[in-house]
Order: structure tokens, then sequence, then C-alpha cells
């Protein structure tokens, strides 16, 4: 048990988002017009350095923060740098969209840095209610965000219906929770463990239900998953790239620290239910995504889908599927940031479009960006070499191992259905006829991300792979040898 | 290192050429494929002079294939005489046939591609000649067939050469499904591929049965029988013939090549190769002959009325294939090689003289629409007059005056008349089959000169009077090839099949006792007619059992038949002509019979061809369409498209809609959870 002062000094990052948010929301309100790009910029800065100081302060052994309620070890590390790193890019990536659109503001910056704080404190908490904390943080400052474009419709409905469905799953959540500490008699996971090894009754089963009820809509999956298209169409694109890859971290790695850490024990009460929900999220995400023309809500479909890969390697309930899903949502976060930096790009003269059959005769327009954007969608299709494959093959890999050879079957035969739904794009890039106009040209941000991003995905990136393999293999041993 | 190069410099020619054409251009492909065929070829001669005289025999180990517990098979090149004398006529040939294609592809805008081809098929010749294992000789046997697909049907844009090349390629199938069979009853019988394991185990094995479908067969007969099938289908034999004249589409220098000297003579290759096997198979030996006899004797009887000038000389190639065929059934191994060996020449002449005729007359290959060229063509018209008299087997019985087909073929009828008085089943058949398809062989050969270079012009005026004598580039070959056909079976006979064979094979080929009886006997008749000293006669008719002796009517017998049918052929087309034509007219039954090839194409299309197209339509309609794609990509496309749009249809939009589902699913997983637990209570 450490005293106030070295509580305070580990979360040392927080406590500059926290500072430097509320300073540059008063910046922003005297400062007027001319300073906000300059504080988004700053926004981005400081969320580059906040990851970069997790990064420097690795504890050498798990440290337990505040009598239990947070947990500074290898996995909230990995979250909170992972999180930090999509928001900044979000943000970035935002900025220029935004800046070129006359509606960059700077509460917009200060909201996804609050989120992101949010996210920090997701991915570290050990307690149900530094959990929920967590959430509400971030979830708040998503509502608004979605919300964002004031004079839009869809912007203001979709942030509505994200929040009233938001409150919902806040209730399951707190009533989930408040079942489990009726049950267990503690709120800290420890407590909770310990609850556990004495008697695990049917309370506590429904318990974890609710819980993962409130969870799964966190990161949309089915049957929680009606909000996900409806918010990313309506929601301005930049917002959109940033919830589908920051919060989705976030929340995936909490749904895993609290499944395998206190609740380990009782993995056949909740791993039926997580199968079913990751089949779920699979068929629902899929099939859903090949109806879609509108391409913001093809990937909504499409996040709605790659959360149940991310369920199988829950499911397994192994440190092999901790590393896997570990992988598979830096992956996954790299590739989608990657292809919502492309659907930004598509903007004609008179503004941005959003339907696939925009994409025709992209090859031929803009053909960097198109080879960019088909090397994304082979990754997300998991076609080999490309990255995106071994995403799913150690999540696969996990699953047989876990003996779950079915669900990694079904998994594998999903893929094939999801895989028409990327390569479709690629053909109406490539085979289509060209409409009249072209996309404006591409900002440095989008050339940028797309680059990076496609590269990264490629064999040629030969480090990537083992060392992102390695990192999640000393994550998940760090969660599996400490719990 | 020699033998590396021989087989594997054409590989070498035909990726360059094939592969880099842009690199290369058109001359470059046809300098680096002909150049490197010419390399291959001297190196071949030397190592004919090494292995054949010298003693070198070796196996060159390349590499290992692949070994699955004991069935292993390597790349490794078996160089002793049988193989040399084969390196010697494929390369050759193939030399010559490049050159000559200089000059006969001259104005085809695809000629690297052409010459690729040439290349990857002599180096699947190679590779098939070279084998010493099953394997090896299946992968070159495959290589060939393949080439041959590709250069029938080179002029791909000719639907009639694309069907050639298919029904070459389907026909060979046939042959090929019972060579792997073949190939894997030899696995199952001795255990190994490699042709010396086999070839010392199959005395060991001569009693062994065979179960299938509770029959018992003989093991070595199941083994022979089955790989004659395949020998069958890439020699053209009787039933698995139909390919070989509709592969007269493809340019003439492939039909010299493959479809008369090499490719076609792989099945005979094979047999000799194998002849340890056939020679224990007695049962199998007398179908072989049955089969060789019959060939030669059908082919030269469809050879008498055809009109397409290449088309006679295709059956008339597979008429002498016959030959080859059935004096391997009758065990005469050598004699079946070294008319291999002759006919290699002579008819490599007749086609590529019959190609400069082609070309003269400007793609025209009606012989009723010729006559009358030798004067426009002296030099084809010489080539082609020694082809003839080298086919027909020109020479005076008992002397060393005669062209090379006469050595080879009377050795096989005479060699057959002995087998015959030996005892050996089908052996007068054979002889009497080989003497009356002899007598047809001069009547058709004498036919194509006569039509084609003597008489009044037919044709259309225009061509005839801009009918010229061929390039350079195509005479060069020409004359080496005529070279060849006049020289090659007088100089090789001792050795082939004389006093000198058995140092000269070196039991890379199984002689007979019979076989060596025959050529003594041979020998006897000679050397009596030159008056030689009796002490050596004497002495071969002891080693011999001396017990046999071929009448002078047999040796003279293949001259009669020959003399008998140059006259008539004279006497038809000369001296009567027009003649010809009446008759034909005339004829309601025998004609229209030969004309249409005995109607096999007819009969194989309502057996075969027909039913397989209806039963592939009813397998595409019903069981491709309607049932594979039916429930598989299709239906199952069409569930996953109907399961999206409803999937689709619960995205309402109404917040409700969507609360009330997420309660759902969460009632749903809750009492899932709780009965079970309450189950397992």
């Amino acid at each position: 048990m450490a005293d106030f002062g070295s509580n305070m000094a580990a979360l040392l990052p927080e406590i500059i988002l926290v500072i430097s948010g509320l300073v540059l929301l008063l910046v922003g309100a005297f400062a007027g017009k001319k300073a906000v790009p300059a504080i988004n910029l700053t926004i981005v800065g400081i969320l580059l350095l906040v990851a970069v100081l997790v990064l420097l302060r690795i504890p050498d052994a798990a440290l337990s923060l505040f009598d239990g309620a947070l947990r500074l070890d290898a996995l909230a590390v990995f979250g909170k740098f992972a999180a930090l790193l999509a928001s900044a890019l979000g943000l970035w990536l935002a900025y220029g969209y935004l800046k070129t659109d006359k509606r960059l503001t700077t509460e917009f910056g200060v909201l996804i840095l609050f989120a992101a704080l949010g996210m920090m404190i997701m991915v570290s908490a050990t307690d149900l209610l530094a959990l929920y904390v967590g959430i509400e943080m971030q979830s708040l400052a998503l509502y608004v965000l979605a919300a964002s474009n004031r004079d839009s419709l869809r912007s203001s409905e979709s942030g509505l219906k994200y929040f009233v469905l938001g409150a919902l799953s806040s209730g399951l959540l707190l009533y989930g929770a408040s079942l489990i500490y009726g049950f267990s008699g503690s709120l800290r996971f420890e407590g909770i463990a310990a609850a556990i090894a004495n008697d695990a009754s049917v309370g506590l089963v429904v318990g974890i239900v609710f819980l993962l009820s409130g969870l799964a809509f966190k990161i949309s999956a089915a049957p929680f998953h009606m909000w996900t298209p409806d918010v990313y169409e309506g929601a301005p694109t930049p917002v959109t790239a940033f919830f589908s890859v920051a919060p989705k971290i976030a929340a995936v790695i909490l749904i895993a620290r609290i499944l395998f850490d206190p609740f380990l024990q009782m993995l056949a009460d909740w791993q039926q239910v997580v199968i079913a929900i990751s089949v779920l999220s699979m068929v629902v995400g899929y099939l859903g995504a090949i109806m879609q023309r509108n391409i913001k809500r093809m990937m909504a479909y499409s996040s709605i889908a790659n959360m149940g890969y991310a369920l199988i390697a829950i499911a397994s309930g192994t440190a092999g599927g901790l590393s896997g899903l570990l992988i598979y949502m830096v992956l996954y976060a790299i590739t989608t940031l990657g292809i919502f930096a492309c659907i930004l790009a598509m903007r004609r003269a008179e503004g941005m479009v959003e339907q696939m059959d925009d994409l025709a005769g992209l090859s031929r327009s803009q053909p960097a960006l198109a080879i960019g954007l088909t090397i994304l969608l082979f990754s997300v299709a998991g076609i080999p070499p490309i990255a995106g494959f071994f995403g799913k093959y150690f999540i696969f890999l996990a699953a047989m191992q876990a003996n779950l050879l079915w669900l990694a079957i079904f998994g594998a035969v999903a893929s094939v259905i999801g895989a028409f739904v990327y390569i479709r794009v690629v053909k109406i890039i490539w085979f289509d006829e060209p409409p009249q106009q072209d996309f404006v040209p591409v900002s440095r941000v989008q050339a940028i991300l797309v680059a990076s991003s496609a590269t990264l995905m490629l064999p040629a990136a030969i480090w990537f792979l083992p060392a992102l393999y390695e990192w999640s293999e000393i994550v998940a041993l760090s969660l599996f040898a400490g719990g | 290192m020699m033998y590396l190069a021989i087989v594997f410099l054409p590989l070498l020619a035909a990726a360059v050429a094939g592969l880099l054409p842009r690199l290369t251009g058109h001359l470059g492909a046809q300098i680096i494929t002909t150049g490197i065929l010419a390399v291959s070829a001297v190196l071949s001669l030397y190592a004919f002079y090494d292995v054949a005289y010298l003693g070198h025999e070796k196996t060159v180990e390349i590499a290992r294939w692949f070994s699955i517990g004991a069935f292993e098979a390597n790349w490794s090149l078996r160089i002793d005489t049988l193989t040399a004398v084969m390196l010697v006529v494929v390369t050759f040939v193939s030399c010559l046939v490049h050159i000559y294609s200089w000059g006969y592809m001259a104005e085809d805008p695809h000629k690297s591609r052409f010459f690729a081809y040439l290349s990857l098929f002599t180096f699947a010749m190679l590779m098939l000649v070279t084998a010493d294992n099953f394997m090896q000789i299946f992968f070159g046997w495959e290589g060939v067939g393949l080439s041959s697909y590709l250069l029938i049907g080179f002029w791909y844009k000719k639907s009639t050469a694309n069907a050639a090349a298919i029904k070459a390629f389907i026909t060979n199938r046939v042959g090929d499904f019972g060579f792997a069979l073949g190939i894997m009853a030899v696995f199952v019988i001795f255990g190994s591929l490699s042709f010396d394991t086999v070839f010392a185990e199959v005395d060991g094995k001569s009693g062994q049965m065979f179960q299938f479908l509770g029959m018992q067969i003989a093991a070595i007969e199941l083994v022979a029988f089955l790989l004659f099938i395949g020998a069958m289908g890439k020699s053209a034999q009787f039933f698995l013939h139909v390919w070989l004249p509709d592969a007269m589409e493809g340019p003439t220098p492939v039909s010299a090549l493959i479809h008369a000297a090499t490719m076609v003579t792989a099945g005979v290759f094979l047999v000799v190769r194998c002849g340890p096997i056939f020679d224990a198979a007695p049962f199998t030996s007398g179908f072989i002959t049955i089969i060789g006899a019959t060939t030669a004797f059908f082919a030269a009887t469809i050879g008498l009325v055809q009109n397409d000038i290449k088309r006679v000389v295709a059956y008339s190639t597979c008429s002498q294939l016959g030959y080859m065929f059935f004096a391997a059934g009758l065990g005469m191994y050598n004699a079946a090689m070294f008319h291999l060996f002759t006919h290699a020449f002579f008819k490599a002449l007749l086609f590529l003289g019959a190609g400069s005729v082609i070309v003269g007359m400007h793609h025209e290959q009606d012989m009723r629409k010729m006559g009358g060229l030798w004067k426009k063509m002296p030099l084809t018209w010489a080539f082609m007059l020694i082809g003839t008299l080298a086919l027909t087997g020109f020479g005076i019985p008992g002397t060393y005056f005669g062209l090379s087909g006469f050595f080879s073929k009377d050795v096989i009828i005479e060699g057959a008349y002995m087998a015959g008085d030996a005892g050996r089943n089908f052996g007068y058949l054979a002889f009497w089959v080989g003497v009356i398809a002899a007598l047809m062989t001069s009547f058709y050969s004498w036919r194509v000169i006569f039509m084609t270079f003597h008489g009044k012009p037919r044709g259309d005026e225009h061509t005839f009077a801009h009918a010229k004598e061929s390039p350079l580039s195509m005479m060069v070959p020409l004359t080496l090839l005529a070279a060849g056909a006049l020289f090659a079976g007088v100089l090789f006979k001792s050795d082939f099949v004389g006093s000198n064979s058995s140092e000269f094979w070196r039991g890379s080929t199984v002689a007979e006792t019979h076989e060596s009886a025959l050529k003594d006997d041979h020998a006897v008749a000679k050397s009596s007619n030159d008056h030689e000293p009796k002490p050596s006669d004497h002495e071969k008719k002891q080693k011999s059992g001396g017990e046999h002796h071929v009448p002078t009517w047999v040796l003279w017998s293949p001259f009669v038949a020959m003399a008998l049918g140059f006259v008539f052929s004279w006497w038809l087309y000369i001296r009567r002509a027009g003649l010809a034509d009446k008759w034909a007219e005339q004829s309601k039954f025998l004609h229209p019979f030969l004309y249409n090839k005995w109607y096999f194409d007819e009969l194989y299309d309502v057996l075969f061809v027909n039913n397989v197209k209806r039963f592939g339509d009813w397998f595409w309609k019903l069981g491709d369409q309607r049932i594979i794609d039916g429930f598989g990509p299709n239906g199952f496309a069409a569930v996953t498209a109907a399961m999206a749009r409803k999937a689709t249809r619960l995205q309402t939009g109404f917040v409700y809609h969507y609360a009330f589902l997420m309660l759902i699913g969460l009632v749903a997983f809750v009492s899932w959870v709780v009965l079970r637990g309450v189950g397992g209570q």
C-alpha cells in the first residue's frame, strides 16, 4: 500500500492531462477564434507526450494504487499507450478536416483529451467504481463529440441516440456492478476474486451478464450494437474515425481485464455468453455490411464484426488469447485509422462524399491512395501475407488451444463473407468506371497516415509484427502471472 | 557434365526464348534456340561415340526428386547405348528442324514462341530418353505430351488446329492413364521405380499373381500390358491412333520433329527400355505383335487413298510404327530400335520435303491440285525421292546396296518370318502383314511422288507459276537428312542388328535368342552371296543352334512387294492417269471406307465423344450449376444476401427499437445462464 504522494506520482500522466485540459479550455474561451488551431495542435502534442511518458514510466512490478482502485501494470501501460496514440492520431486527422470546414473548436480537442483520460482510467481500473467512472468520463465526451456538428440534424440525432442508449447501457452496467457487490461484498477485483473462490453463486453470474451487456454496448457488439451504424453515419467523419479506434481499444482491454482477473475462475459461466455475443457480432456485422452502400455505415458494421473476433480471443480465456487480442486490436486500430484517413480523402470540390460508388476509378485518379486503401482493405479482410491475416491467425490459434475449434472455424467462415464486403470496395476502386469529378488532393496528414498504416501492414515491415507479438506476450504473461 | 548440358541446355533455350521474348526479339530467340540445339546435337554425337563405341556408360545423379517412405525417385540421367542412340536422333533431328523452321516460319509473327516450344519439347524428350526410373520417364512423357499439344495448337486461331491439339491431348490421356497405372503396378509389385532394381527382379517375380476384383492376373503381364497401353497412346497405335493424322494441323516442322522422328517413337523406346519386363510377358508380347501388325496394315490401307500430302506421310508414320511394335512384340528389340533410328531420318526428310512443297505451293496441301512440280523444285523432288526410296526399302537383298529403310525394314520382316519359324506367336502373321504393308507403302509413297511432282499441273495456274524452290535454310536440313536416309542403314546395320550388336548395345536392350539366330542367318545369306569364307559361317551357325535358315523367297519378298507397289503406282498415276479417280468414284464401299479412315472418328464420336459430351453437359447443368452452384456458392450467397436484408431491416432508426433489442438480448443471456446454473445444480 503506497502513500498518497506515490499514488499521485504514479498517476502523473493522468494529472498532466487533467490540468492541461482545464487550462486549454480556459485559454480557448478567452483567446478567441484565432488560437483554436494552435490549441488543438497543442492537445495532439500533449497526447503524444503523455503517451511517451507512459512508456517511460513503466513500473518494475505491477503497482496497486488508491487502495486497489487502480492498477498500473503492463496491460495498463499497453492500453494507455495505445489509447493515447490512437486519440492523438484521431485528433490530428480531425484537425485537418475540421479546419477545412471551418468547424474546428477548442472544445473538440479538449473533449478528445478528456475521453483519452477516461480511457486511461478504464484500462487501469481494478475496482467497479473506478471502472464506471472511467467509462462515464469517456462516454460523456463521446456523446458530445457525436453531436459536435450542431448544424447537422443527423449529427445531433446521432449524438442523442448515442446518449440515450448509452445511458441505458450504463444502467445495465451499474446494475450488474451492484449485483456483483451484493453477492461478493466487494467492489475491488481482489475482493471479488476472493469471494468467488469461496462461493460462485448464480447471482454473481447474472451480475457478470449485466456487466458484460453494458460493456458490449461500448464496443458495439451484437445485440447491443444497434446504435453503431446510425452514430457512425451521423457523426462527423473524423469523430467516427476516433470512435472506431481509441474507445474500442480501451473497452476491449477493460473487458479482458475484468473477465481474466477476478472472473477467470468462472470461465465456464461467462464463456458461453461471450461466445454468443462474438458469434452474433460476426454474423450481424458482416451481413449488415453487405447491404451498405455508405462507406461509413459499412465501416460501422465492419467494426461490429471485428469486435466479434476480439471476443473470440477473450472467450478463450488464456494468456495466448489475451496476447492475440492485443495484437488484433493494434492491427485493427492501425488499419481502421488508415481506412478512415482514406474516407476523409473522399472530398470533392463541393464537399464530402460517403458512398462507396464515389470511389470508382480511384485507381486512375489517385493511384497512390488507391494502392494504400487496397492494402488496408486486404488487411482487414485477413488476406495473407498482409498483417491483418496474422491478427486473425493468432486469435484462431488461441481459440483452438482453448478447445474452441468450432468457433475458430466459424470465424474463418465469417471472414469469407467479410472478404466479400471489403473486396467489393477494392473492385469498385480498380475496375469501375470513374465518375466525372475527381477528389480534391489528399492532405498531408491523410497521406502520412494512409502511407504509414498501409506500410505497416505489408510484410516489408518485418520488424513490426514480431515486436508487437513480443510486447503482447509480455503483457499477457504479466496479467496471468499476477492474476 | 556433358550429359547435363545436352539435356538442360534446350530447357534454358526454351526459357530464354519463351519467357524473355522482348529481350531477345524474334531473331535472338531463333539464334539462341538453334545455336543451343546445335551444341546439344554435337555433344550428343560425341556421347554416342563415347558410350556406344568406347563403352563409357554411366548414370549421372542430379538430385533427389522425392522420397516418401519406400516411394522415391531421383533426377538422374542413365546414359547407355540405347539412350545414346535416342540422344542422337532427338538432338540431331531437333536441331535440323530448328534450322528448317527459320525458313518455314519466316512469316509467322510468333516465332519466338514457336522456337521456345520446340526447345521445350526437345528438353522433355531428352528427359524421357535419359530417365533412369519410371517417375522421370513419366515426367518426360507428360512433358512431350504438353509440348506436342502446344505445338499442334500453335496456330491457335485456327479452330481445326485447336480441335486437333485437344484430340491429341485427350487421346494421349487414355494412354497415359494406362502408363500411370503401369507405374503404380510396378511400384506395388517391385517396391521400387528404379529401372535397375525392377529389371533385376523381373525373373523372381515371374510367377507372382496380382489380385484384382477377385481375378488372378500374372503380375508381370499386367505391368507389361499397362505400360504398353501408354506406349500405344504416344505412338499412335491401333485404337489410339486417331490423333496422329489430325496432328498434321500443326506446322510442318512440328510434324517432322514430333509426329515422325521423336515423340511418337517414345512408345517404341519405352517397350525397348522395359524389354526385360516385356520379355517375361509372352501374352502381352503377342498382344503387341497383333496391335503392331494391325496398325502397320490398317494405316497403310488408309494411306493409299488420302489426298493431303501430309496425311499420307502421317499414316505412313503410323504404319511404320506398327512395324517397330511388332518387331518389339516378337522380341526383336534391336531391330525395332534400328528401324526407329533409320525411320527418324527418312520420315523427317519426307515431312520436311512435304513442307517444302507446301511452302512452294503457298500452303496448298492437296495433292490433287499439284503435279509436274519436279521442274520447279528439282532439289525438293530429289530429296523426296531419296526419302521415298528409303521408306519403301529400296535395295538389293543380300548386298550392301540399299537405303536405310531397306536394311531396317527387311530385318524386321525377315525376323518376323524367323520368329514364326521358331514357333513364336503371330510370327508368320506379322511376316505376311509386313510384306503386304510394304507393298502398300511402296504404292502410296510413289503415289505421292507421282501426284506431286509428275504429270500435268492440275492446280491453280497462278500458284503453279509462282511455285519455286524453298530457301537455303530449308534445304540444308534436307540435305543432312537425305544423307542420313541414304547411309544410316548401311553404316549402322552391323552395330544395331548385325554381328557387332552385343558389343554395341552392351546389355542396354534385351537381345533374344532367335534374334541372334536371325542375325546370323542373315549374315549367312549375305556371306554366301559375297563368297565369304565358310568357316565363320559354320561357327555362327553353331553358335545359334544352326537349325534355322531364311529361305531366299523370304529375303526377296519385301523387294518384290516394293517393286510391285512401284509398278502399280506408276501404271495407275502415270501410264493411265485418271484411272484412279474413276475407280474411286465407282467404288461404293472400299474407297469411302478407306478414305474415311475406317470410320474410326465417326465410331469414336458415337461411342465416346458424344456420350462424354452429353455426360459432361449433364454434370455441368445439373451437377455443377444446380447442385454445386445452387447449394454452394450461389445458394450460399443468396441465403447470405437474404439474411443480410433481414439484418438490415432490424436497423429501423428508432431508439426504442434499439433499446428493446438490447434488453431482449440481455434477458435472453440472463435466462440462459440462470437456467444453465439451475440445471447444473
